[in-house]
């Protein structure tokens, strides 16, 4: 069994059933690390991802119900050499700690800073909500959020 | 630039000891024997070798090895820090080795806040007397007086023009000798690399999708597993239903290595283990095997007593098989657990040991006017966000585990103890996972996927838990009581002090002797057993973590309960003991100030001769603008909480503002400051980073955090039923750093959490002028006292 997904812009013919959530294809098949494993349950946002531009639980997202969709992962925004404004805010307020929370905030962020690309404080707060972190670092998040929208949040 | 500076340390060259100032008073403090070595500062003492820790290239870049390992703290970055600086080299020459039983120094555990004090004293001590070694070559190659060198950037320059850089010298510097701890590192005004708020290096990867955790790694050939763990604790397994065909996918045709399966079929008749070979037939113990044959991917499922694992192809095949496993799994259910509504009762009614920490007797004054109050702390959870993970592979009698345990040593031993194998043929390989706040379920996963990797024919094995497994067993931090009573004199001063704990150990890591604490060991056909919980010694203490004030009190007593039993699993959570005790103690110095009619500030104060400890109370009330004698206006209110976490690292003075909503009992925290004093500082923004994420999540465990059970089940099963602190209810942080050049560093990890509890409970008491005694401040208990 074989299904076609299109990731960060290009089409991958992956062996997977189809009820196999795009987690684990986006990490075993494609070698994606940015998603992560947090709880399988939709409720911590590590494995946060877009598709077609919107933030979707990529451990809870069957890989049968992507159809034509455009996935996007953290992978696809840049590189440690030409980084995403994101990113490189993440980078410059040395927003993590373990970091293990920190691509699925970056994901829902980006989709918050395309739907409103000059958001106040407390919309970034609001819209990271629903993301969990562990560390404690929060605040370090929201004003790499709010670099990156002085800088152009939009790709 | 620096040979001014390092004058005297080249003149130690000479043959004049200059002796760092460490070294004499720590070995002042052993009795003096003939044939012991001098003791060394810091995780030096334990691995003595220069070469164990620095090693040059013919590249002149330098390797640094520490037994340290990176749990998002940032440790990694800041012993490169200290490294660079004294070896002269810029951050980017320096490679770091980290966490490895084949390649880095035994530092034992990654915990206590430890790591900046034990391997940043070895690796300063040790760059030292590495650059004074290379200088010591460079000057007879180049005839000239050492002193008259000068080195920067990995280039030692003579005073005509010549140089020679350090991978000329490399193969001429022998630092396989002992290290001596004799040559003084740089004095803080020369430090150029050290003090700075260096990017950590770890953080490009993070943010970029490269490869950062052991969740990450992918070998070749490598299979997933899962883990089917009892219900509870104890419980047995006693055999399996007939799988049930509804719940097994529909299956694909997968390819299976049959000389796999043969290769399991062997070692099970030459070992008599229970790794069952798929396609045998078999139908051990009840388990139908053609059914999970059926499965798509599988590869193996492995039994040994009560513990239980499958391996597949696919990750989503091992989780599925899982499922259906634990759907077949007959299990003899364990002892009941304690009834939660009276857990604390449960805990009191249990034998102890006792111990009296710290007494200081003098005459009792007249006219003293005592008063008393009880403290609870519930079991909490480390919760880390990403579940436990290692691969485990074993090939030719070797077994190489990637693991993100906070200790690769210990957990070697008691991987040893449970695989029956040698120790020197396991391979432990720190590689990072997510924060994991203590002693939280990294090791067991280790042994998990070790036991798998037994079956899979050679291949490695990746086994993450899953989001339950995590919560339901993970060792807890320990629920805690604590029994405050105290005197005050007519002058409104303390003139007794008398505090008493009950807990169960803070410390079941791999490190403790006389057991296996390894989870999975004490399910195996031949169950192991864990180790005797015991008092951990002060003055860090465990349970009795700061326990003894800092204050000065004309008389106190401390004592420890240590409750042996443990009817659920716990180990070392962040702070150990610390968070409960400072939140007592630093709640109960409010409730003397009240009965005082003294300010909560200006009353600490009044107890406390430790110049640092009243600078950074001092330096917290300025920054939050206390003003003594403000009163809480029924909603809003303000508190302190003060403690030098272990009484020996990093002290922070924490003033907490707290708005209470009344109708639903609902706490907010909408600002935190804080004044930190962790001696010489390393990297400002690294402090920083961690105190903050220290006061935001002792926020979440003092308003939120408590594991439930029943009798039957633990209850925290995921967020939905372990909530935590969520964005728009983080407090913003403001704090302070006050450097201390001419002291030595201090572990800052878990310096905020105590004194972040004492200032939220205070501040509520605060605003509402009612006390709440037993954490968290949940809607409910907050209704309670508020009528």
């Amino acid at each position: 069994m074989a299904i076609n997904i299109k990731v960060n812009g290009a089409m991958h013919s992956v062996p997977a059933e189809p009820d196999t959530p795009l987690l684990y294809v986006l990490r075993n098949d494609l070698g994606l690390n940015a998603a992560k494993f947090g709880c399988g349950i939709a409720q911590c946002g590590a494995c946060t991802v877009l598709v077609d531009g919107k933030p979707a639980r990529s451990c809870v997202t069957t890989i049968e119900t992507l159809g034509q969709a455009e996935v996007t992962t953290l992978e696809g925004l840049g590189t440690t050499e030409r980084p995403h404004p994101l990113q490189a805010a993440f980078m410059a307020e040395q927003a993590a700690q373990c970091g293990y929370c920190i691509p699925g905030f970056m994901m829902t962020a980006k989709a918050l800073l395309d739907h409103n690309p000059q958001p106040s404080e407390a919309e970034v707060r609001q819209g990271l909500a629903g993301n969990l972190c562990r560390c404690g670092v929060h605040n370090r998040i929201v004003r790499a959020v709010l670099k990156a929208a002085q800088r152009g949040g939009r790709i | 630039m620096n040979a001014i500076s390092r004058r005297d340390f080249t003149a130690g060259l000479g043959g004049i000891t200059v002796a760092f100032t460490l070294a004499p008073r720590l070995a002042a403090a052993q009795p003096a024997a003939a044939q012991q070595p001098a003791r060394l500062p810091g995780s030096l003492n334990d691995n003595r070798m220069l070469d164990a820790w620095i090693r040059i290239g013919s590249d002149g870049n330098a390797t640094v090895c520490t037994g340290k390992v990176e749990i998002g703290q940032g440790i990694v970055t800041a012993l490169a820090q200290i490294a660079a600086e004294e070896l002269d080299l810029p951050l980017g020459r320096i490679a770091m080795i980290s966490g490895d039983t084949e390649k880095a120094p035994n530092e034992g555990v990654t915990a206590g806040s430890n790591s900046i004090e034990n391997s940043g004293v070895a690796l300063r001590l040790a760059g030292a007397q590495v650059r004074a070694i290379l200088l010591e070559v460079a000057a007879k190659r180049l005839g000239a007086d050492a002193a008259a060198l000068r080195i920067a950037e990995g280039v030692i320059s003579a005073p005509d023009g010549r140089t020679l850089r350090y991978g000329e010298l490399a193969a001429a510097a022998d630092l396989h000798r002992e290290a001596t701890a004799q040559v003084r590192p740089k004095p803080a005004s020369a430090h150029r690399i050290v003090g700075k708020p260096i990017a950590r290096r770890d953080i490009p990867a993070k943010v970029t999708g490269g490869a950062a955790y052991v969740q990450d790694l992918r070998l070749p050939g490598m299979l997933h597993g899962r883990i089917v763990r009892p219900p509870v604790y104890g419980a047995k397994l006693e055999g399996f239903e007939d799988v049930r065909p509804t719940t097994v996918v529909a299956g694909v045709t997968v390819v299976r290595d049959s000389s796999l399966v043969g290769m399991i079929a062997e070692r099970e008749m030459h070992q008599n283990r229970i790794a069952r070979p798929l396609g045998s037939g078999a139908k051990a113990d009840g388990f139908d095997h053609a059914r999970i044959k059926a499965m798509p991917g599988v590869v193996a499922v492995v039994r040994d007593g009560s513990f239980l694992g499958v391996i597949a192809e696919r990750e989503e095949q091992a989780i599925k098989a899982s499922l259906v496993l634990a759907d077949s799994a007959r299990w003899v259910a364990g002892p009941p657990l304690p009834d939660e509504a009276h857990i604390y009762d449960h805990l009191l009614a249990l034998p102890t040991e006792d111990k009296v920490v710290n007494e200081k007797q003098t005459p009792l004054a007249d006219g003293v006017k005592f008063v008393e109050a009880t403290y609870r702390k519930p079991y909490m959870a480390h919760a880390a966000l990403g579940p436990s993970c290692a691969v485990a592979q074993l090939r030719d009698g070797k077994m190489t585990v990637w693991t993100h345990s906070q200790g690769v040593f210990p957990l070697r031993g008691n991987l040893a103890m449970a695989l029956k194998m040698p120790a020197a043929n396991i391979h432990c390989i720190h590689t990072e996972g997510a924060g994991c706040y203590g002693h939280n379920a990294a090791d067991d996963v280790a042994l998990d996927a070790a036991l798998l990797a037994r079956a899979a024919g050679g291949r490695p094995v990746r086994v993450q838990w899953m989001r339950a497994d995590e919560f339901t067993w993970e060792p807890y931090g320990a629920a805690m009581v604590m029994k405050m009573k105290a005197g005050l004199s007519p002058a409104g001063r303390i003139a007794d002090w008398n505090y008493e704990l009950w807990s169960n150990t803070h410390s079941m890591r791999p490190s403790e002797p006389g057991g296996n604490n390894l989870l999975a060991s004490w399910y195996l056909a031949e169950p192991q057993r864990h180790s005797p919980p015991r008092m951990q010694p002060q003055p860090a203490g465990g349970g009795d973590r700061n326990a003894v004030p800092l204050y000065d009190f004309p008389r106190q007593r401390i004592v420890n309960h240590l409750i042996k039993d443990m009817p659920l699993r716990v180990s070392a959570l962040r702070t150990l003991g610390a968070y409960a005790n400072v939140f007592a103690m630093e709640s109960f110095m409010d409730e003397l100030a009240l009965l005082a009619n003294a300010d909560p500030v200006a009353f600490r104060l009044a107890h406390l001769k430790n110049e640092r400890a009243r600078a950074v109370i001092e330096a917290a009330a300025k920054k939050a603008g206390w003003k003594p004698g403000e009163l809480g206006d029924g909603r809003r209110g303000r508190g302190i909480g003060f403690a030098q976490y272990k009484n020996l690292a990093t002290y922070v003075a924490v003033i907490a503002d707290v708005e209470v909503d009344r109708a639903s009992g609902r706490v907010a925290v909408p600002r935190v400051y804080a004044a930190v004093d962790a001696g010489l500082i390393i990297n400002p923004d690294g402090l920083v980073n961690q105190i903050e994420g220290g006061i935001i999540q002792s926020t979440s465990w003092t308003l939120m955090e408590q594991v439930k059970f029943d009798a039957t089940e633990i209850r925290s099963r995921d967020w939905d039923t372990y909530p935590i602190l969520t964005m728009p209810d983080v407090p913003v942080v403001e704090i302070e750093l006050i450097n201390q050049p001419e002291q030595r560093s201090l572990g800052a990890g878990e310096a905020a959490q105590g004194p972040v509890a004492a200032a939220i409970a205070n501040a509520f008491a605060a605003a509402t002028g009612k006390r709440l005694r037993d954490l968290p401040l949940t809607p409910a208990r907050v209704k309670s006292v508020l009528g």
